[in-house]
């Protein structure tokens, strides 16, 4: 075991296999432990960087666990009304099409209050970016039904789990916007295993290239585990996740730009 | 050319860089009129018609945020829609103009015009300790007037500005000079998200504050700003008020009715003056306070049940008998009407 003098000798810039990227704010999270949200800020983070955006960037937060995001994203970020964020997004690019804009909303606030916006935003084809954080809950206010709560699993406004009959369907957002022409990237990632942190990232990052070339909009599902809203342990909630909330949102590319488009992109990426 | 029609044009002209709106009547020929002047090309304003009145304003909060002169317009039952927006707007401390060209209610009411809105616009009308600016054309004169000063007053004092306006003004048909083309302005506000560059922090454009002792001390700032403006942005006409015995206090659609009151009532020899505040937010609390020593008797006259009736009470102060009358859910007050009401009272 090594003493703290020990690992003084380790952590030295030559040693280095990982840095928190510099959009990375030093505000240490909110999230709860084994949350999605952190590590998908994280590959946000690192996108913007890495595409060298941050001076042409605005992001939109949410009404959620997210709300402070601009806490931690060091980036020109509005926080709006819940479930508006799309509207106000719609209105920055119209204003600064040049500029990289993107979205940060959870269930409750995309696929609830806010799916008039979404739905229109996606159908008008505003050339933004809607990251869309699936855990099937709200987690902000304390862990009650979200529209997207599979069928019988308990929340606290549905402790005997969600019966679908009394209270609707669990809904698939990212399939419904998928339909739409205005639409042109839609996708279902994850961020619980270091593979699907790397496929959410590269997703992260072909949207900043179909945002770049105007080709409409970009909707990226991220489905995630909710620890706390869930009564589970991280590692728990991960599997309860893989085994209930995949089957019902299955991961992967659901539209992708036509192949002339796509290859494009392709080239661009080598 | 109409009320509606020249809020439009003058916003055009004022450089604004967009509207956002839904239709609903009777204020429609605004975004009617915008997108048929394809103001794109003409300046590059953008113009968009929203989903709901509830993405309309929240495309203003977003276009605001970024530092741009952005408005939209509705009529009654559309601003009520948008109230959570303009609380998150007021909030966050962004300029921009919004139009209220005001229909009876409540509920759907009627599409005739009406000033039952008073409250709603003076009063905060979201949730929330916090005001607007609010203008009352009395004219289509007045209705492109008011929306370059609109936007300079919101600007000034980053603060959301409202025409609040009625159908009556709004279908109107009037001769009107408007002001040349102005360039849409380049000018970036500090605060605006545009980008974080490296020379500066981060903007955030946001109404939250979680701990209640700042959300505390940004209401105070808000506070502040109320009382600047109170103190410099207070705007009345009078007419006939010098020699007055009985003064009228009335608003747009209602003062161009009480300015033929006066007419009737000086020929029978009634000594009647009217106030006319143009700017209801701030209210001309201290004018009204000092013109009422020397009256009889003051009557607000409003087409609602009397709600600006309550302010001029509150600046009268009980000095003297202070009353209201109007007519209201779409039925426009008759000069006659009000000096029969005036000779009852008298």
């Amino acid at each position: 075991m090594k003493t703290a003098e020990g690992l003084k000798d380790i952590i030295k810039p030559e040693n280095l296999v990982y840095r928190k990227s510099s959009l990375i704010t030093d505000k240490p999270f909110s999230y709860c432990p084994g949350c999605g949200h952190g590590t998908t800020h994280r590959i946000i983070a690192e996108v913007i960087e890495e595409e060298n955006l941050a001076e042409n960037t605005i992001g939109v937060c949410p009404v959620g666990c997210s709300v402070l995001m601009y806490d931690f994203l060091d980036l020109d970020i509005q926080q709006a009304a819940h479930g508006r964020a799309p509207a106000v997004a719609t209105a920055i690019k119209r204003l600064m099409p040049e500029k990289f804009v993107f979205t940060y909303q959870g269930d409750g606030d995309l696929a609830a209050i806010g799916t008039s916006e979404t739905i229109h935003a996606c159908n008008r084809g505003e050339n933004i970016l809607i990251v869309f954080i699936n855990n099937g809950i709200y987690g902000m206010t304390g862990g009650q039904m979200a529209p997207t709560t599979l069928e019988g699993m308990k929340s606290s406004t549905s402790p005997y789990g969600r019966d679908v009959k009394m209270m609707g369907n669990p809904l698939k957002m990212t399939e419904l916007v998928a339909m739409l022409p205005g639409t042109c990237y839609v996708t279902r990632q994850s961020v619980h295993t270091p593979a699907a942190v790397r496929k959410a990232k590269k997703a992260i990052k072909k949207a900043v290239g179909y945002q770049k070339k105007g080709m409409g909009t970009c909707f990226i599902e991220i489905v995630s585990n909710c620890p706390s809203g869930w009564k589970m342990t991280p590692v728990e909630s991960n599997k309860w996740m893989e085994e209930n909330m995949f089957a019902y949102y299955k991961p992967g590319d659901l539209k992708v730009p036509a192949e002339s488009d796509a290859d494009a992109e392709n080239k661009n990426e080598q | 050319m109409k009320g509606n029609e020249a809020i439009a044009e003058a916003a055009i002209r004022a450089g604004a860089d967009a509207y956002f709106g839904y239709p609903i009547t009777p204020q429609s020929e605004i975004l009617e009129y915008l997108m048929a002047a394809n103001p794109h090309e003409r300046t590059g304003m953008v113009v968009l018609q929203a989903e709901s009145e509830v993405a309309a304003i929240n495309m203003v909060y977003g276009g605001a945020g970024c530092g741009k002169k952005v408005m939209t317009s509705s009529s009654s039952p559309g601003i009520s829609l948008k109230q959570e927006g303009i609380s998150y707007i007021a909030g966050a401390q962004l300029p921009c103009l919004i139009v209220n060209v005001v229909r009876g209610g409540p509920g759907l009411g009627t599409i005739q015009p009406a000033q039952s809105d008073y409250f709603q616009a003076v009063k905060g009308g979201g949730h929330g300790d916090y005001h607007l600016i609010v203008l009352a054309p009395a004219s289509v004169q007045e209705m492109a007037d008011f929306v370059e000063l609109a936007f300079d007053l919101a600007f000034k004092y980053r603060n959301p500005a409202m025409i609040l306006s009625d159908g009556a003004i709004g279908q109107m048909m009037e001769k009107v000079y408007l002001k040349p083309q102005k360039q849409r302005s380049t000018e970036v506000p500090a605060w605006a998200t545009t980008g974080k560059t490296k020379e500066r922090e981060r903007n955030i454009i946001t109404s939250l504050d979680l701990d209640p002792y700042a959300q505390e001390q940004h209401l105070l700032r808000l506070q502040e700003k109320y009382r600047e403006i109170e103190r410099n942005e207070v705007r009345f006409e009078e007419i006939m008020v010098d020699d007055a015995e009985f003064l009228l206090v009335a608003y747009g659609t209602s003062a161009r009715v009480c300015q033929k009151t006066l007419q009737l009532a000086r020929a029978e020899g009634i000594k009647a003056g009217l106030l006319r505040p143009i700017t209801l937010y701030p209210f001309p609390y201290e004018r009204i306070r000092s013109l009422a020593s020397h009256m009889k008797i003051i009557v607000s006259v409003e087409m609602s049940m009397g709600q600006m009736v309550e302010d001029v009470k509150l600046a009268v102060n009980g000095q003297v008998p202070v009353y209201h009358f109007g007519r209201m859910g779409g039925v426009i007050t008759e000069p006659e009407e009000v000096l029969e009401y005036l000779k009852t009272k008298i």
